[in-house]
């Protein structure tokens, strides 16, 4: 008998403890990670022509920490989504740039960007989980709920959308005999 | 004075013959096609049979007229369905893409008239309720514009519909899936109803649409998008031919900032559902008691 | 079975005597039917021609979608149900002077009601499917559509203000006393009949929540009580030419009286106007706007206000003229009163009513409606359609009444014996 407890106890005990290390060990896997995403059906993400996967380029390139203005390459992206407080960098592992990195250090792909999104705009999270933001198109049913990844409406780098030339106004009643 | 008895007789029979002959005129003078259309009865009490005959001669008069192959569907409503609707005011910027993305879907008359099933008026921020200060032909160089609001109004599709209630001939009703639809055929142009509608969702038909013949769509419903002809009353229907097959409707994908949402109110796990439930939901003009079925809501 | 076909004999010829009656007239007679039908002919025209393209043809459009044609309809609605005034005193208060013309008002019912049944049609977009609203053959939402309501009660006045008259005549026509047990209740009916049509006709407005203008309860009683004052005023001013034209004689009593009560109502409906005017304009909520634009402009557009203005002066003056005896008495102000009531009505009941209404539309979009050239044609073939009609009738009716037209059997000159 070791202290209050039976060994059949503490047996117990420490299966349950086993299990559930290689529960959390398992939550990190990626494998997992992308059963996630299949909760979610969307479509692949909207790289620019030429740009994926990233480490053709970057595998070979030494990583410059230091948050500076890019001259040399990507200079056509001006962020504008929160610049005064980070930069590239924080959001794009540097070490691996075909991933996104959250806040406690996971690395997920490009086809899981909604997460990093979701950690800072929680509520607007939400509602796309639910199937309530963003441009609904296609069937509504259960079955068949398609998804946008965030990135299909918003440019990560300039989210805010841009003001846009209204379609025309309806004829004025009294227009109707100059309407032809 | 005998000879102008006679004559007079005789002008009298000669006037009333004369009469007889113009009133039967019309009857005689009318096609086999128009005496069929004359008598076509009202959609609802119509047999399977003569739904098929009917819907044959339609498709066959589209694809006369316009030189495409309609399929219309007639499609009943799907079981546990109650459609809803909702609206994010924090997001409408006032495109009208919306507005034109119906027309084209539904084949409405492009101009004189022009109809159009949505419409989007603007207003000063802060004031919701007085629909007076309304702008309906707002034109800028770019929408939004700082210190407005956009809030596009169609057809709310009411529980307690008034246009139902107060059409003379049954022309429009209200399906069991909630959707408020019209016979095009039945209607016989009182606009009653569009006095009745508190939200302007009705539009009338003033004359034989002018409908560019490749632009038509020709997937439609029987009451829903087909072709109309003149001095009938039409409106949203939530896009009939599109819900029932599990689609979402024209304007709902048209949206550029996933403005609109659509879904089956009697689904829990509805986006509609989720909406009502989670965000701040209104209605318009509420103190009618016409519950409609669009709700309007906000972001947060 | 022999008393059924004599009774139809009876009625063949009497039909053939009067179509011959109506054909022979003085010169004035025929002046006046064929300026009449060059009317109806141009109005028919222009409605041809509204049927063929629809009523793009006219100004209205979805934020005004009742024009001139509602409007005419909404006044002479009240019109016909003016008859009743003629037949209460007639029947209830056995005033004599106004018993013998009440066969003239009833007739001037009929006419009113198919005008309005008319102005109906032509509103119509598909005139073509009217069958639909026939009970039985067609699909007519009763009880739960006010225009359904319409159709049944307009149509069934129609029946008694032509049964009532006719049957009468042609018992004068042939000096049989008519059976009062058969057609006296027909009679007392067309009294709440009158009022039915018309407060029918109100709730046709009034039911529509839509439209805060004419979603107030008032309106049933403002519809009878300006009724009230119209209707006898052409009957008035139609009285006077038809003691000029024929034999019958209609006292200065019964027109004065009839007057009389016209100012009662004129008083009653200004009194009402008073009412929705406090009403409106102290409490002051968003629902005044129709109102304001009615009376005072609203956002600039002012385009009605002179319109009901001149309107409500007429009927203020017209008021006064009735109530003071000396000017009642007096034909050339009587006359006076009755032309600035009648225009004054039509003012109040016809644009001054239908046309608010629309005015904000419900998403408060501002248009201003003036009926063209197209709309004022086809109206004015119809009231032409309509005068025709009372026309054609007193030509038959006055000579019975008088006794000049009898069945040829009996001897001419003998006056009927009224109940």
């Amino acid at each position: 008998m070791v202290g209050r407890y039976t060994v059949a106890q503490m047996t117990a005990r420490l299966n349950r403890v086993i299990l559930l290390f290689l529960i959390l060990l398992g939550a990190n896997d990626p494998a997992l990670a992308i059963e996630t995403s299949q909760e979610f059906p969307v479509p692949p993400p909207p790289f620019s022509e030429g740009m994926f996967p990233c480490s053709d380029c970057h595998a070979s390139m030494e990583v410059n920490p230091k948050r500076r203005e890019l001259k040399e390459a990507h200079e056509d992206i001006v962020l504008h989504h929160g610049e005064t407080m980070r930069w590239c960098l924080d959001c794009h592992y540097a070490k691996n740039r075909d991933q996104l990195r959250l806040y406690n250090g996971e690395l997920i792909g490009y086809e899981q960007s909604y997460r990093l999104c979701g950690e800072c705009h929680g509520n607007v999270f939400n509602d796309w989980k639910a199937g309530i933001h963003g441009k609904r198109s296609g069937y509504f049913t259960q079955g068949k709920r398609t998804y946008l990844l965030c990135a299909h409406c918003h440019n990560p780098h300039d989210p805010k959308f841009k003001p846009m030339k209204p379609e025309p106004s309806p004829h004025r009643p009294m227009d109707k005999q100059h309407a032809k | 004075m005998r000879n102008k008895k006679i004559t007079r007789r005789e002008l009298l029979r000669n006037l009333s013959l004369a009469t007889l002959a113009g009133i039967s005129f019309p009857f005689l003078s009318c096609t086999k096609e128009e005496k069929e259309d004359f008598l076509q009865k009202h959609f609802r009490e119509m047999t399977t049979d003569e739904k098929k005959r009917l819907i044959a001669k339609w498709e066959q008069r589209y694809q006369q007229k316009y030189g495409k192959k309609f399929v219309i569907s007639t499609q009943e409503a799907l079981p546990n369905t109650l459609w809803g609707y909702g609206l994010d005011l924090s997001r409408c910027i006032g495109c009208r893409r919306c507005v034109y993305a119906c027309a084209n879907e539904n084949n409405n008359s492009r101009q004189n008239p022009q109809l159009h099933w949505i419409r989007v008026i603007r207003l000063k921020k802060g004031t919701l309720i007085n629909l007076e200060n309304s702008e309906h032909y707002y034109d800028p160089k770019q929408v939004p514009e700082p210190g407005f609001m956009y809030m596009p109004v169609q057809c709310q599709h009411c529980e307690n519909p008034p246009c139902v209630k107060v059409c003379p001939v049954h022309a429009t009703w209200k399906e069991p899936d909630g959707l408020v639809v019209v016979d095009y055929n039945w209607c016989i142009g009182c606009r009653y109803c569009i006095a009745a509608c508190p939200y302007k969702g009705r539009v009338f038909n003033w004359a034989e649409p002018k409908l560019p013949p490749e632009e038509v769509n020709p997937e439609v419903h029987y009451l829903g998008n087909r072709p109309r002809m003149k001095c009938a009353v039409d409106k949203c229907t939530f896009c009939i031919q599109r819900i029932r097959e599990g689609r979402y409707p024209a304007c709902v994908e048209a949206c550029p900032t996933g403005t609109r949402k659509f879904g089956n109110l009697l689904d829990p796990k509805s986006e509609i559902r989720y909406i009502i439930e989670n965000k701040r939901v209104l209605r318009l003009k509420e103190d009618l008691n016409t519950e409609p079925k669009f709700y309007y809501f906000f972001e947060a | 079975m022999e008393p059924l076909r004599d009774t139809l004999k009876e009625t063949w010829r009497f039909f053939r005597e009067t179509v011959v009656l109506v054909l022979k007239g003085s010169r004035a007679y025929y002046a006046w039917c064929l300026f009449l039908i060059a009317i109806i002919f141009v109005g028919l025209f222009f409605y041809l021609r509204q049927h063929e393209f629809g009523l793009i043809t006219t100004n209205m459009n979805d934020q005004v979608s009742w024009g001139l044609y509602i409007a005419n309809f909404t006044y002479l609605v009240g019109m016909a149900a003016a008859a009743v005034l003629l037949v209460v005193p007639a029947y209830v208060y056995q005033f004599k002077p106004i018993k013998e013309i009440v066969i003239l008002g009833e007739l001037f019912a009929a006419s009113s009601i198919i005008m309005a049944i008319l102005f109906v049609m032509v509103d119509l977009g598909r005139l073509d499917r009217f069958w639909h609203m026939i009970p039985g053959v067609g699909s007519m939402n009763f009880p739960q559509s006010l225009l359904a309501w319409d159709v049944i009660v307009l149509n069934g006045y129609l029946f008694l203000n032509l049964l009532i008259p006719v049957y009468l005549l042609v018992k004068y026509y042939y000096q049989k006393p008519p059976n009062w047990k058969f057609i006296l209740p027909f009679i007392l009916i067309a009294i709440p009949w009158a009022v039915g049509i018309h407060t029918v006709t109100a709730f046709l407005y009034n039911g529509l929540a839509a439209r805060p203008f004419w979603n107030a309860s008032i309106l049933a009683p403002r519809f009878l009580a300006s009724a009230l004052c119209s209707g006898p005023a052409i009957m008035i001013i139609i009285f006077q030419v038809i003691r000029k034209v024929s034999d019958i004689e209609i006292e200065d009593r019964a027109l004065f009286k009839i007057a009389e009560i016209m100012a009662y109502a004129m008083f009653l409906n200004l009194f009402l106007l008073t009412a929705e005017m406090f009403k409106e304009y102290y409490s002051n909520t968003y629902h005044i706007a129709s109102f304001k634009y009615l009376y005072e402009g609203l956002h600039g557009h002012d385009q009605l206000v002179p319109l009901i203005w001149i309107g409500t002066a007429m009927n203020v003056v017209a008021f006064f003229l009735f109530l003071v005896p000396a000017t009642r008495h007096r034909m050339s102000t009587l006359n006076l009163g009755c032309i600035l009531i009648i225009m004054g009505v039509w003012i109040e009941k016809g644009p001054g009513f239908v046309i608010p209404g629309f005015v904000p539309d419900p998403l408060g979009e501002i248009y201003e409606y003036v009926p063209n050239a197209l709309e004022f044609m086809v109206a004015f073939g119809i009231w032409a359609t309509g005068f025709l009609i009372f026309t054609l009738l007193l030509k038959v009716a006055i000579p019975i009444i008088t006794g000049k037209f009898r069945y040829s059997k009996f001897e001419k000159g003998t006056t009927p014996s009224f109940h």
